[in-house]
């Protein structure tokens, strides 16, 4: 039985507006509703324009996304192109997508997910004061060292992207820079103090040594840095077994190169398959928008002015195969079929999720630097290729947040169709026809749910890392 | 102290990500040092939901003396009128609603990026949402508020344009509004500290731009005004002057200026990369030069490209060096 009901907003540090409807009883949440309560049109605006104005457009979704919306633009122009980025722009193209991911990470760790931990609520904690100093929001000292760090490394966009966020830099055929060997001199420094501050604060150790660990179990020992702050909060708030999810996990393959992508595609659930993109369907029967369920290439973005009900989001519930799937941090390395990864997936909450986070950090840094080492500054960095009057084209892509896919159709050489599902698109989704919550709305039932503000419940929430300005966008 | 309280419209919270890029000393630190308290922000702030909400209102009813709003994207006006298409979550209330209210009590209201000043990419082709800026609908004043809206002050809005804004343009801004300094603003209501620029001004590809030796295709490293639809020599910003992320700007990485710290940048009429022409002249040329002067000087200009800059000007990195002088 509904004892309450509870409304949780503004919902802070994620990025954009998020609302969070909460049944309770027996001070546990029994049944959760979430709604992105921010619609802009973003797929409307594109209707008719030139083609590769996509690549100015759809970045502006989204401030902390904005290279992942650039990579998908430029993915599904080439598509519809025929082209095919020269190897080396890809890869300066991956490296660019790399840095915006791995700063990303950094940036949910300090600012949005570990400031809660610091709250007057878990004094008495053994660890409360260690989280006060490190942690308390704009003051902790890990917070303004991430900042700096952060500052820092997105130094690899003034060099190869222009400027962060929205570059016009990764095109379909490549990259508009060609680095020289100064560049590549300086991007391999700034990887090296990356690399520095990581190991010295965040890891406390070798990231070689923290990617080599074989499951949970070794990961809970790990000592060094505010990774162990994190593991020893998490064990004794016994968050791995806070928020746990459907176990279904989507990943579209992260940085594409000559070998394959650096990270997997695929989907796990329980077991490693093929993803078929064919199979995505885009359910409205309770967003605030008219149309019928459909794949995004014929899909559409009409929102019911009316708010009316069942709806109760902008967002639509993306589906695969008729199932609701998680994506981020987390699925990509289940699908990649990291040990570590593949261990935390048994608990599948918020352990998981941000412990997979940290894993993907420590991962990215090295594929950056695999990168940069591998960049040759005399070859060709950029194809060109002309736009089709009709096509159509798909760019998927991994996002810090998860998998993201843009659909395009090109019709008398004009955009005719422009659809988006976004990381959080999937994860935040409402619930479907059948009635079918999305991720995060089942992650949270039997969530505790004490007092006006319930920490549990904000703790499930940001694990995921939402985007919400992506979301629906 | 300067209390700040800082809100996100209809945007997509880049301006917010680009100031946490400051550097020497970075954005948290420099508020600190310049008296400025932040009350809440939406990315940094521990407080949430019910928390959020008091803290809020007692801005909203003066209960907590507000010296600066800054508010960073556009205000979604729609549907009919209603701006529910942006809800402030946990409120029932719309952005717009809010934004009204708080600015009602604020000293100095700041729009943080172009949608916040004239709508920006948020009213982009056709405006879904019915988005306007702050004080101005594109370049047209009144957006949410009349053009004789004041703040508490006596100013108008402070139109800090970009997209996004460098984080300079922001903190500069508030430290001189912390420090009682008039922030002096041009014709849209922008800082002039960085509007009577232009973002040609030290561009690196100023010696291609004195021949017209121009890029036919991205990225070779020639001038973009003529074939790329670059329009940094009528853009305000000082963009190359004080570059981004450490040494790049738009054009530094090889792509043009789109303009993006005007109002409607964002419906060009033509696309971004490609620069419309009449009988092969580029249209939308410098504003505050004869045309006739221009056409001539250009043409002239042309001719007398040296092989050096006509051959670098269509390669993807400088081919030819220049030549160089012995001494005697």
């Amino acid at each position: 039985m509904t004892e309450a009901r509870l409304v949780v907003g503004p919902f802070n540090r994620v990025e954009g507006d998020l609302e969070v409807t909460l049944d309770i009883a027996d001070g546990r949440v029994a049944r959760a509703q979430v709604n992105a309560p921010l619609y802009r049109g973003f797929e409307r605006m594109l209707e008719g324009r030139d083609p590769r104005d996509a690549l100015v457009i759809t970045p502006r979704i989204c401030g902390i996304c904005s290279i992942s919306q650039s990579a998908a633009a430029a993915r599904a122009l080439a598509d519809a192109m025929g082209l095919q980025p020269t190897p080396q722009g890809a890869m300066a193209a991956a490296l660019i997508h790399a840095a915006e991911n791995a700063a990303d990470h950094l940036t949910h760790f300090h600012l949005f997910f570990m400031p809660d931990f610091a709250r007057p609520a878990y004094a008495g904690r053994a660890w409360h004061a260690r989280a006060v100093d490190r942690f308390t929001a704009m003051e902790g000292s890990a917070q303004r060292a991430a900042v700096a760090a952060r500052a820092e490394l997105l130094h690899v966009m003034g060099l190869l992207a222009g400027k962060w966020p929205h570059t016009l830099a990764i095109q379909p055929g490549g990259v508009t820079r060609a680095p020289g060997p100064r560049e590549k001199a300086r991007l391999a420094a700034t990887l090296r103090a990356f690399r520095r501050y990581l190991e010295a604060t965040v890891f406390g150790g070798r990231l070689e040594d923290f990617c080599a660990l074989p499951d949970e179990a070794a990961l809970m020992r790990w000592p060094g840095g505010d990774a162990a702050l994190f593991l020893e909060i998490a064990a004794d708030l016994d968050l791995r077994h806070l928020g746990r999810g459907a176990g279904r996990y989507l990943s579209f393959g992260a940085y594409p190169g000559a070998e394959g992508p650096a990270f997997a595609a695929g989907i796990w659930d329980g077991a490693l398959r093929p993803v078929d993109p064919a199979l995505i369907r885009e359910d409205l029967s309770h967003a605030w928008m008219k149309g019928a369920t459909a794949h995004p290439l014929d899909g559409m973005t009409e929102p019911d002015e009316a708010m009316a009900a069942p709806g109760y989001s902008w967002c639509k519930a993306p589906r695969l195969a008729g199932l609701p799937m998680e994506v981020g941090a987390l699925a990509r390395q289940v699908v990649d079929g990291h040990p570590l990864a593949l261990s935390l997936a048994t608990g599948g909450g918020v352990l998981a999720r941000v412990a997979a986070r940290l894993l993907e950090l420590a991962r990215t840094q090295i594929v950056m630097e695999g990168l940069v080492a591998g960049l040759d500054p005399g070859a060709r960095f950029m194809a060109q290729g002309a736009l089709p009057r009709q096509g159509s084209g798909a760019g998927l892509v991994e996002a810090a947040r998860g998998a993201l896919g843009h659909w395009m159709r090109i019709e008398n050489g004009r955009i005719a169709g422009y659809q988006i599902i976004a990381p959080t698109t999937w994860n935040f989704s409402p619930r479907d026809a059948a009635g079918v919550p999305g991720p995060l709305e089942a992650a949270l039932q039997g969530t505790p749910a004490e007092g006006p503000v319930p920490l549990a419940v904000q703790h499930v929430v940001r694990s995921f890392d939402p985007c919400m300005v992506c979301t629906v966008h | 102290m300067t209390t700040l309280l800082w809100l996100q419209a209809s945007g997509c919270g880049g301006c917010t990500m680009s100031l946490l890029c400051a550097e020497s000393p970075g954005a948290i630190e420099m508020l600190e040092d310049a008296g400025i308290r932040l009350l809440w922000h939406p990315a940094l702030s521990l407080e949430t939901g019910a928390e959020a909400r008091a803290l809020l209102e007692d801005v909203a009813e003066g209960r907590v003396a507000l010296d600066i709003l800054c508010v960073e994207g556009a205000i979604a006006r729609g549907p009919a009128g209603t701006g529910r298409f942006q809800m402030l979550s946990g409120t029932g209330q719309s952005l717009m609603h809010w934004v009204t209210a708080i600015a009602a009590r604020a000293r100095h209201v700041v729009a943080v990026g172009t949608c916040a000043a004239y709508g920006g990419v948020t009213a982009a082709g056709g405006n879904p949402s019915d988005a306007v800026g702050l004080q101005y609908d594109g370049a047209h004043p009144g957006g949410l508020f009349a053009p004789d809206w004041r703040s508490g002050s006596g100013g108008p809005v402070i139109n800090v344009a970009g997209c996004p804004t460098h984080p300079g343009w922001v903190t500069e801004t508030l430290m001189m509004l912390a420090a009682g300094e008039a922030v002096a603003l041009d014709g849209m209501a922008r800082p002039r500290f960085y509007a009577d620029h232009l973002v040609h001004h030290g561009c690196p590809k100023n010696e291609f731009y004195e021949y017209k030796a121009s890029a036919r295709d991205l990225s070779e490293i020639g001038c973009m005004m003529e074939n790329l639809g670059c329009i940094g020599t009528q853009a305000v910003g000082d963009c190359n002057i004080r570059p981004w992320n450490g040494e790049g700007s738009c054009t530094r990485g090889g792509y043009p200026c789109i303009n993006c710290t005007a109002p409607q940048f964002e419906d060009p009429a033509h696309a971004f990369v490609e620069t419309p022409k009449i009988a092969g002249i580029p249209v939308g040329l410098p504003t505050d030069m004869p045309k006739a002067w221009f056409m001539a000087l250009a043409s002239l200009s042309k001719a007398a490209t040296p092989t050096r800059i006509g051959a670098n000007a269509h390669a993807d990195r400088v081919i030819v060096p220049p030549t160089l002088r012995k001494p005697r």
